[in-house]
């Protein structure tokens, strides 16, 4: 079992050690049935993508787009919440630059963000772990961390309801704020929260996040994705989001294509960037890329292949990046100038965005340091061409997702394997579908 | 509506967008520019939506469009649904940097047929003040002709490819599955010798038409430059001074033309506090024209019977950096010189450095504030407001040198 220690980023006000007592009655106002009765939020009910597709395309080419109607409720909220000391503190008081070279890495120095806290120690080997219900999940966060309820509507217009009744039997997404905040406006969206899905892909709520995106009608919103493994903190199944109005380095780096699905989903390969990633764009309606990128995060999943996803453009260019820092990490083959920056590479550094907590890391922020600690995470070329060979296979030939809770539904380690450090890799064994190469170390 | 169909909309470019060149180049630039014989468009970036308020004719030709329909919209109004995302992004980059940019861009007529040219962008500065006054673009149709196309026929299996080569600098088909071609559905009905074009990745020009669009933007440059010096308010292709303190960016500029409420930032820092922008709704609400408020402080709305404990609460708030929602009566300089009473909520924004760089204050009409009951409540309208502009200026701060 791999372990790496480290201290968790809190997202929720209401998010404590796992030492404390949890389960004392409430008075919290969180969403457990102690306090649901009589919860009430706004809804915001998308348009259906694919009714008014060729509308989206026009209208924003039309002009420079107004501030659409969501990101209005996301803004409005938000500022409301952070007008009302929600937030651990205040982000926009947080100096941050664009480091100068290339690809423009911004750097942010934020000593508020970490926590002088013990470490915890966090499972490092298993993308996929059961819902554990005694651990903070996001059915504890208090209700006014929540903005409002969203969902992909059925028609083809916006439907928005002020004041909408929580309702237990009827699975609820919502979108939350991050206490933590790495830029303003930095949110949580939580798929059907009360079924308590675990951190993992499912088509349904990978669509939800593209949807979002859609709707947010702005390049400068993002949602992102850490998996198990990738430095998600909370084995609660959610995005994250938030504003930068610039490019992130990943969305600069020039790629190339490696292939055209049978639907249209063109999937290319990022070149000259420190993390080896895949874009997957186009595709004959946004659900069908939207389930593509699925098909693959659900193979890396059921491969044990830790990953992060960025949707960009408005949902029109989906990035997913298989990592392997934390195993490298927990096997004690990181620099240590870059462990000491204690800066996990998860989506939003692997995209460019620093955060940094000590001041001298933040004076000396270059691009030579940002690549080097990303490079870090990367897979190496041999293993990322491999993982790429899984994942064509399994967008070809994928009609169902993983239906087993908590289990890895492959784990074989062929007897007499030998791990190559170096590599990373158990030769003697052939890879095939499910062989968790990575993360077993052998004694 | 497709965009043939929009396009037949009536034209609803505004006074301020007809008279802007006239404004810095003298009522002589337009027949000036119009002699020039190349495809180029100006822009104003100080105008909300960031409008076209200049096409020439060979423009005019090489779109389909009349100049009606043309004035007024945003650049993007050309792109279309296969025009490549990652120049789009090149573009707004170059934009938000104000700085220049030469691309390859599939664009679309009016009939809804595509077609590539080189797309080659400068911003014009102020040679006083260093602020971005427009941006000139010069659009070059490319035949690419000249280009190794690579053609896949419909047989061939995709991983035995050759992938070495790079999406850019090279000008191909993309691979077409026999499938894949049956779904795609071409939009409009395009010229024989266009027929999937709209599928090339990327179209490199040629040498020749590089140099023609450098000799178009020159072209164009020395005819503004030279009105300029006539109307006494230079400008010039380069930057000559950083711009000014109290001088905000094109780029924070256009993204505070996003907002359609009314609000205004003020600058702590300058005596007296005064606005260093307005947006369109304010000048609306209050009757003024933008000159008129542009370096005043905000007592200007204030009157006999406004109350003056209003005020200094307000007063306090700044001095202390904090945020606060006060009602208060203004003097509009409407027609009817009307008074309102004003929901004004005012908050310290700061810029990327993290330290206070302005005061937003946005004004809610009283008599207003009936909402509909699908729209979201006017407390959060009006914090939305603040919000936008808190990521309005907390980016533009970030811009890379």
């Amino acid at each position: 079992m791999l372990k790496i220690k480290r201290v968790p980023t809190v997202v929720s006000n209401y998010q404590k050690d796992e030492a404390a007592d949890e389960s004392v009655g409430c008075g919290r106002n969180c969403l457990g049935a102690c306090c649901i009765n009589g919860a009430r939020l706004p809804l915001y009910a998308c348009k259906n993508l694919e009714k008014s597709r060729e509308k989206i395309v026009v209208s924003h080419e039309a002009e420079e787009p107004p501030v659409a109607f969501l990101e209005s409720l996301v803004l409005g909220e938000w500022e409301d919440r952070f007008q009302r000391g929600l937030f651990r503190y205040d982000v926009t008081a947080c100096e941050t630059k664009v480091i100068p070279g290339k690809y423009g890495f911004v750097a942010q120095l934020n000593e508020g963000r970490h926590l002088k806290k013990r470490p915890t120690e966090f499972r490092v080997d298993k993308v996929l772990q059961s819902f554990d219900g005694s651990k903070f999940n996001f059915t504890k966060v208090g209700q006014e961390e929540l903005l409002f309820q969203f969902e992909a509507g059925e028609d083809g217009q916006v439907q928005f309801f002020p004041c909408m009744p929580l309702d237990p039997e009827n699975s609820f997404s919502v979108v939350a704020i991050n206490v933590s905040p790495i830029e303003y406006g930095h949110v949580l969206l939580i798929p059907r929260v009360l079924d308590c899905l675990p951190q993992r892909i499912d088509h349904k709520s990978l669509l939800l996040a593209v949807h979002m995106a859609a709707e947010a009608a702005n390049p400068y919103f993002r949602l992102g994705y850490n998996s198990l493994g990738a430095f998600a903190t909370i084995n609660h199944l959610h995005f994250q989001a938030y504003y930068l109005a610039m490019p992130f380095p990943l969305e600069r780096a020039p790629t190339k294509k490696m292939v055209t699905t049978v639907s249209g989903v063109k999937i290319s390969e990022l070149l000259n960037y420190p993390v080896r990633s895949l874009l997957f764009e186009g595709g004959s309606s946004m659900q069908d890329l939207s389930d593509t990128v699925s098909d693959a995060c659900v193979c890396l999943q059921n491969d044990n292949i830790p990953f992060n996803i960025l949707i960009a453009d408005c949902g029109r260019q989906i990035f997913v990046m298989p990592q392997c820092y934390a195993e490298k990490q927990a096997l004690g083959e990181v620099s240590p100038e870059v462990l000491e920056t204690q800066v996990n590479p998860a989506v939003w550094e692997i995209s460019g965005h620093m955060v940094l907590k000590r001041k001298e890391d933040y004076e000396g922020a270059s691009e030579e340091n940002a690549w080097r600690l990303l490079a870090e995470a990367s897979l190496s070329e041999e293993r990322f061409k491999e993982v790429n060979t899984l994942i064509f296979e399994a967008i070809g030939c994928s009609d169902q997702e993983e239906d087993l809770e908590g289990t890895i539904v492959h784990l074989q380690i062929p007897n007499g394997g030998v791990v190559n450090q170096k590599s990373n890799r158990i030769h003697g064994g052939p890879i095939t579908n499910g062989t968790t190469s990575e993360c077993i170390v052998l004694q | 509506m497709s965009l043939a169909e929009e396009s037949s909309v009536v034209s609803v470019f505004t006074e301020e967008e007809e008279e802007s060149l006239n404004r810095r180049y003298t009522l002589w630039i337009k027949e000036a520019l119009d002699e020039l014989p190349h495809n180029f468009t100006i822009t104003d970036p100080f105008l909300s939506g960031h409008p076209i308020v200049f096409a020439s004719l060979g423009f005019l030709k090489m779109t389909g469009y009349s100049r009606a329909e043309v004035i007024g919209r945003n650049g993007k109004f050309f792109q279309g649904p296969k025009t490549n995302r990652r120049s789009i992004m090149e573009i707004r980059e170059a934009i938000r940097e104000e700085r220049s940019v030469q691309v390859s861009l599939l664009n679309y007529r009016k009939s809804g047929s595509p077609f590539w040219m080189l797309f080659h962008m400068i911003p014009v500065f102020g040679r006083d003040d260093g602020k971005v006054i427009n941006f000139v673009a010069v659009q070059v149709p490319i035949s690419g002709r000249d280009h190794h196309r690579k053609l896949t026929s419909v047989g061939d299996d995709v991983s035995s490819l050759d992938h070495s080569e790079f999406v850019f600098g090279s000008c191909r088909r993309e691979v077409c599955f026999g499938n894949f071609v049956q779904h795609r559905a071409l939009p409009v009905e395009c010229d024989d010798d266009e027929q999937g074009l709209e599928d090339w990745e990327y179209c490199e020009a040629s040498e020749s038409e590089k140099l023609r669009a450098v000799e178009a933007i020159n072209n164009v440059l020395s005819v503004l430059t030279r009105y300029s010096e006539l109307s006494g308010r230079l400008v010039c292709g380069k930057r000559y001074c950083l711009r000014g303190v109290d001088c905000l960016s094109s780029s924070l500029v256009i993204s505070l033309g996003r907002i359609k409420q009314s609000f205004v930032l003020t600058n702590p820092c300058i005596p007296d506090m005064p606005i260093i922008y307005a947006s369109d709704a304010f000048l609306t609400l209050t009757g003024y024209k933008r000159h008129e408020v542009l370096g005043q402080n905000c007592r200007f709305l204030s009157g006999v019977d406004t109350d003056s404990s209003v005020l200094y609460e307000m007063k306090e708030c700044i001095l202390k950096g904090q945020s606060c929602t006060v009602q208060i009566l203004n003097y509009s300089n409407r027609k009817d010189k009307s008074t309102f009473w004003n929901l004004l909520h005012i908050s310290p924004v700061r810029n990327a450095s993290g330290k206070t760089a302005y005061f937003v204050g946005v004004q809610v009409e009283a008599s207003c504030r009936n909402t509909e009951s699908k729209e979201l409540r006017p407390e959060t309208k009006q914090l939305s407001v603040v919000g936008a502009v808190r990521v309005a200026v907390r980016s533009s701060f970030m811009v890379t040198c």
